[in-house]
């Protein structure tokens, strides 16, 4: 089977950790007419089951490394994680507060790191598609299950 | 030989016809809101992709039963579009529906359970309705085989036209479709989750999807029987009128807000009972 179509209908799950929402705002805007991240059948999903891409904004303190960790897990295989904003890639200007971990690759492994504070949702859409084909590359190592096999 | 060619034939073109319709209803959705909107064929990456991923399983059961949804959903459709018995047509895929309502009660998360429950609502909501298209269908051809309905010389429409707006009324939940999209919707993502199928994922929700595709197809059937007769033009016109169903539920759907379940419920069984029984009342007084 073609395995391009893993790059063609990306679904994303975002979350937003410790941050001014400037990031949060930036990737809703990429949902609207003006840059309609559906035309690469890019869809929000917001349920890490059905999604592909982790998009985080937001560096990670203390009290969401739990709901981070989670998140990756709940998601199938292949996923990415795609990292928005300073915040997200370093821990930005909240790298020195005492609850806050660092960057998301403090606690998951990012494949895509998006800088810019805020990040543009043209650099949103770059780092997206530069995941999709991190994701391609995933689903060529995914181990082959036999049928029946758990 | 020939029949059997036929329900393949039928098998496999149902769902490609569905998964386009799809397509061009994501496309003219996203013209509505002034996007560009995705490739035509996107719901078929959407399927592929998901055929490629890892399958979260919750318990074996919570699988099995949208399987079992999905066969109840083919049955229906080659019922449907070959001909056959539409009162059998109709309690096969309410059995399908109840089977994916049952999936979503095993997985045991509250989502799940909350979209189980607005499904069963909803099925309580249109089936009303279905059965009384069945009658009303028999009422005016004196069959319940769908070769003998599209086969006659009048046009049922001309008999249960407040039927017909009863079935369309209530095929915006069988789509799916905004102001009744309680249990799934395409667009609600952010509320109770995906509702009833927040915990699917990889092939399960493929063949979600795919299911789908088939009960839009047998939607539209059922607008069709409404329209053919045995002359050849007015199977052109019952697919015409197919596509134009199904452009208005599109609409609908872009200019509705969700409702309710009080509302939808209360809403469906008012139509239905207006609609479908003092249409089926008047039939029943000149048909003697």
């Amino acid at each position: 089977m073609n395995l391009n179509v893993v790059k063609k209908s990306p679904w994303i799950l975002h979350y937003d950790g410790t941050s001014c929402n400037g990031c949060d705002i930036e990737v809703l805007a990429c949902l609207t007419p003006l840059y309609d991240v559906e035309r690469f059948g890019i869809i929000n999903t917001g349920n890490p089951k059905h999604a592909d891409i982790l998009l985080i904004t937001g560096s990670v303190n203390e009290q969401n490394i739990p709901v981070v960790k989670q998140l990756y897990e709940q998601m199938p295989e292949p996923k990415a994680v795609v990292a928005v904003g300073i915040c997200a890639t370093s821990g930005g200007i909240f790298a020195e507060c005492y609850n806050v971990a660092g960057g998301v690759d403090k606690v998951i492994p990012v494949d895509v790191y998006v800088p810019g504070c805020a990040a543009r949702p043209e650099s949103i859409i770059d780092g997206v598609v530069k995941a999709l084909d991190i994701l391609a590359e995933k689903k060529k190592k995914m181990p082959k299950k036999r049928i029946g096999e758990k | 030989m020939m029949s059997v060619l036929k329900i393949i034939g039928i098998i496999i073109l149902a769902p490609v016809v569905g998964g386009l319709l799809t397509g061009i209803d994501r496309v003219i959705t996203a013209r509505m809101q002034g996007r560009q909107g995705p490739p035509v064929l996107q719901p078929f990456y959407d399927v592929l992709k998901l055929m490629q991923k890892e399958s979260i399983e919750v318990n074996s059961m919570h699988r099995f039963f949208v399987y079992v949804s999905m066969v109840f959903a083919v049955f229906t459709t080659v019922i449907m579009v070959s001909g056959g018995d539409i009162l059998l047509a109709i309690f096969a895929l309410t059995l399908g529906s109840v089977f994916f309502v049952l999936g979503g009660y095993a997985s045991n998360s509250p989502y799940n359970t909350i979209g189980s429950e607005r499904e069963l609502l909803q099925i309580m909501a249109y089936e009303p309705m279905v059965l009384l298209t069945c009658i009303g269908l028999y009422y005016a051809e004196k069959s319940f085989f769908i070769k003998d309905i599209v086969m006659a010389d009048k046009p049922s429409i001309l008999y249960l036209p407040g039927v017909f707006i009863g079935l369309v009324f209530v095929l915006t939940f069988k789509l799916r479709k905004s102001p009744f999209d309680l249990s799934m919707s395409h667009h609600g993502h952010q509320e109770i989750v995906k509702g009833i199928t927040t915990e699917y994922s990889g092939k399960d929700l493929a063949v979600i999807e795919v299911t789908h595709w088939y009960e839009v197809i047998i939607s539209l059937s059922l607008v069709y029987v409404f329209f053919a007769t045995s002359a050849p033009g007015s199977r052109v016109v019952a697919a015409i009128v197919c596509l134009g169903v199904y452009l208005f539920e599109i609409i609908v759907d872009n200019c509705a807000a969700r409702l309710k379940w009080q509302h939808a419920l209360n809403s469906a069984w008012i139509v239905t009972g207006v609609m479908g029984t003092v249409n089926l009342v008047i039939l029943s007084f000149f048909m003697k």
